[in-house]
């Protein structure tokens, strides 16, 4: 297993703000999935060694924790949300135009790995729906007609370049939180 | 997210969070006062924080509505273990996004609430536990707690004073059961969050590292600083008695205008909710049923009288539109307020594929440590399934409501009544939906929530 300099520094960094090493368990495992994209056994045995713990202690959180990976997502990992409140406002109807856009099928990651859908449980942004997470950004309000031409934007690598989906993150960053939409309508 | 307000609205904690000249970095928080309640909060005695907090009679903004002072009485000082404080950012009770708001918009106020309540209860370290779909959210908190530690408002020796205390940001891994406050703790142990049985491990005495341990939600720990700002006995009066302060009520479902709005308890009723600040029903739609508090809470239907007496001996005679919004007008309605995640669905929804929707929901988040849990929401969601999908016996409708029956009460936490009065409410009221699901089967597809 080859890690950064830079995940190195982090993770020695991350453990001594814990009274007790095994607390540091779930950060350092999301340092570490960040860079690498997943947990193997090699790297249980790793972390359970940093940490002075079996390596079973680590790999029960792998199994456990749906946000941690035995295997990697793909290089574009889409969440959308399943819950209620978002498949009250069309959320199983956006799955499926991503699913087939994307040529992948939710819970799976395309042959040649550059997306991957998972359809999954409450994003908390239930007022919103459907809300869609890019990688790390927030979606929201995509649905019928919006669903298509996300999923469009998205397959040709234009999500970031489109002024027609801002992301709640992004919209955070330039300035009010309210001045934009995630969708402009 | 379209900014969204109501004229009725009294936005205490959310009062700059949508505020276009506002941002979450520390200088746009200190040209609005803040912090000044800290350097309040260390003129005055830690215990004297507390006895405010209990006037105050805030509730626990969580879920279950336990008043926040009374769950710091319990804390154990003797014991002269170190004492943890700890903010539950989870926020995964589906229904609910109004801690996302605090964290991303107005991350100090948090910060600010923490250190008077970690001061008032003389804890030494702090985390604040955030779901880790927050990615943003978690690295805001970061900056923010880096900013307040360079002016001394939080880590060693604040504001000159001899009480030091850390602030870490602790992120989760996407499970849902960490919101319950002793599976959090053993999530923040490094461990799988299994819930921790109550006695003994009530988190005030055997918390963290079985020391005495505090978790309060992100809007009760904001709350702790407008309380400091205006003293127990005033923010007593904001509200009605028992339900005291704003409530951040989060609507989602099928209204023209879902969102976030901050009101004083009790000052509208549901009906006022849906129809004048969220606008009201799509067009051509009539009201079906609505989730009160989040997806574990009982469901309530359009068309039922509510009717008993109230705590103060009052009869009352409600239906949906009229119960008040606050913590006990749900809660006399046989639901609850909950986290506060009002779900309002409308005459198109098919309510068994609703309830499988949910069902799904807690078969994949129950952390399987009680077997009547473990399998019994598994089969609650494959039953409700089969019914979807017209491949349910006759007696399907009693199979699954005796499921619930069996989980409620028999599991170490609470997310066995929030996996089985979903269930339990949905049978009881809509019967007729379920049985003829069942006798039918289903003509109707494609399915549309599950």
């Amino acid at each position: 297993m080859e890690l950064s300099e830079d995940t190195l520094q982090k993770i020695e960094e991350v453990i001594p703000r814990y009274p007790e090493k095994r607390s540091a368990a779930l950060m350092v495992i999301h340092l570490i999935q960040d860079e690498l994209g997943c947990i193997t056994d090699d790297t249980c045995n790793w972390i359970a060694e940093k940490l002075e713990l079996q390596p079973i202690n680590i790999k029960e959180l792998i199994t456990f924790y749906p946000m941690l990976r035995e295997t990697a997502w793909g290089k574009k990992h889409v969440r959308v949300c399943r819950t209620l409140p978002c498949a009250l406002r069309g959320s199983y109807g956006t799955c499926k135009v991503l699913e087939e856009k994307l040529g992948v099928k939710e819970g799976h990651v395309r042959d040649d790995g550059e997306f991957s859908i998972e359809f999954m449980e409450c994003l908390a942004d239930c007022g919103e729906g459907p809300v869609v997470m890019v990688g790390e950004e927030t979606f929201e309000n995509i649905e019928g007609k919006d669903a298509e031409k996300f999923a469009d934007l998205l397959l040709n690598d234009n999500l970031n370049s489109s002024s027609e989906f801002v992301s709640y993150e992004s919209a955070l960053v330039s300035g009010s939180p309210s001045a934009k939409s995630t969708k402009k309508k | 997210m379209i900014k969204k307000t109501s004229p009725k609205e009294r936005r205490i904690i959310l009062k700059h969070a949508d505020d276009p000249s506002y941002s979450n970095k520390i200088g746009c928080y200190l040209k609005k006062d803040g912090y000044s309640m800290l350097k309040k909060a260390f003129q005055m005695k830690p215990e004297e924080i507390g006895e405010e907090v209990l006037k105050s009679g805030v509730r626990g903004r969580g879920g279950a509505g336990f008043p926040a002072g009374m769950k710091w009485k319990f804390l154990d000082r003797k014991s002269g273990k170190p004492i943890y404080l700890v903010c539950n950012a989870d926020e995964s009770e589906p229904g609910t996004f109004k801690d996302r708001q605090i964290m991303y918009k107005d991350p100090h106020q948090l910060i600010e609430g923490m250190m008077i309540a970690a001061y008032a209860i003389q804890a030494k370290q702090a985390f604040i536990y955030i779901r880790a779909e927050f990615f943003e959210g978690a690295r805001i908190l970061d900056r923010a707690i880096d900013e307040a530690k360079k002016k001394n408002f939080c880590g060693d020796k604040i504001l000159g004073s001899d009480f030091s205390c850390d602030l870490v940001v602790h992120r989760g891994a996407g499970a849902y059961i960490c919101g319950e406050e002793t599976g959090l703790i053993e999530s923040l142990e490094g461990k799988r969050p299994n819930p921790r049985i109550k006695p003994p491990y009530f988190p005030a005495v055997l918390g963290l590292y079985q020391c005495p341990t505090i978790v309060n939600n992100v809007e009760t720990l904001c709350n702790v600083k407008h309380i400091l700002e205006i003293g127990g006995e005033e923010f007593a009066k904001i509200g009605k008695p028992n339900n005291t302060g704003t409530r951040i009520w989060c609507v989602s479902g099928h209204v023209k205008k879902p969102g976030y709005y901050e009101f004083e308890c009790g000052a509208l009723t549901l009906g006022e909710m849906i129809y004048d600040v969220c606008g009201g029903l799509l067009p051509g739609r009539s009201l079906k049923a609505v989730i009160p508090g989040g997806s574990s809470s009982k469901i309530l239907r359009a068309d039922e009288r509510f009717t008993g007496k109230l705590k103060d001996g009052t009869d009352f005679d409600w239906g949906i539109e009229d119960i008040p919004l606050d913590f006990d007008g749900p809660a006399s309605a046989g639901s609850m307020s909950g986290s506060g995640g009002i779900i309002v669905m409308d005459d198109t929804v098919d309510i068994v594929e609703a309830m499988a929707n949910i069902n799904a929901f807690y078969a994949h988040e129950s952390c399987g440590q009680c077997t009547p849990c473990r399998e019994g929401s598994l089969w609650m969601k494959k039953i409700t399934k089969r019914m979807c999908e017209g491949a349910a016996r006759k007696e399907d409708t009693d199979l699954l409501l005796s499921v619930a029956n069996q989980i409620e009460g028999r599991t170490i936490c609470a997310f066995g009544e929030a996996a089985s009065w979903p269930t339990q409410s949905f049978i009881s009221k809509f019967r007729d939906e379920f049985e003829e699901k069942s006798n039918n089967g289903n003509k109707k597809p494609p399915l549309q929530l599950i």
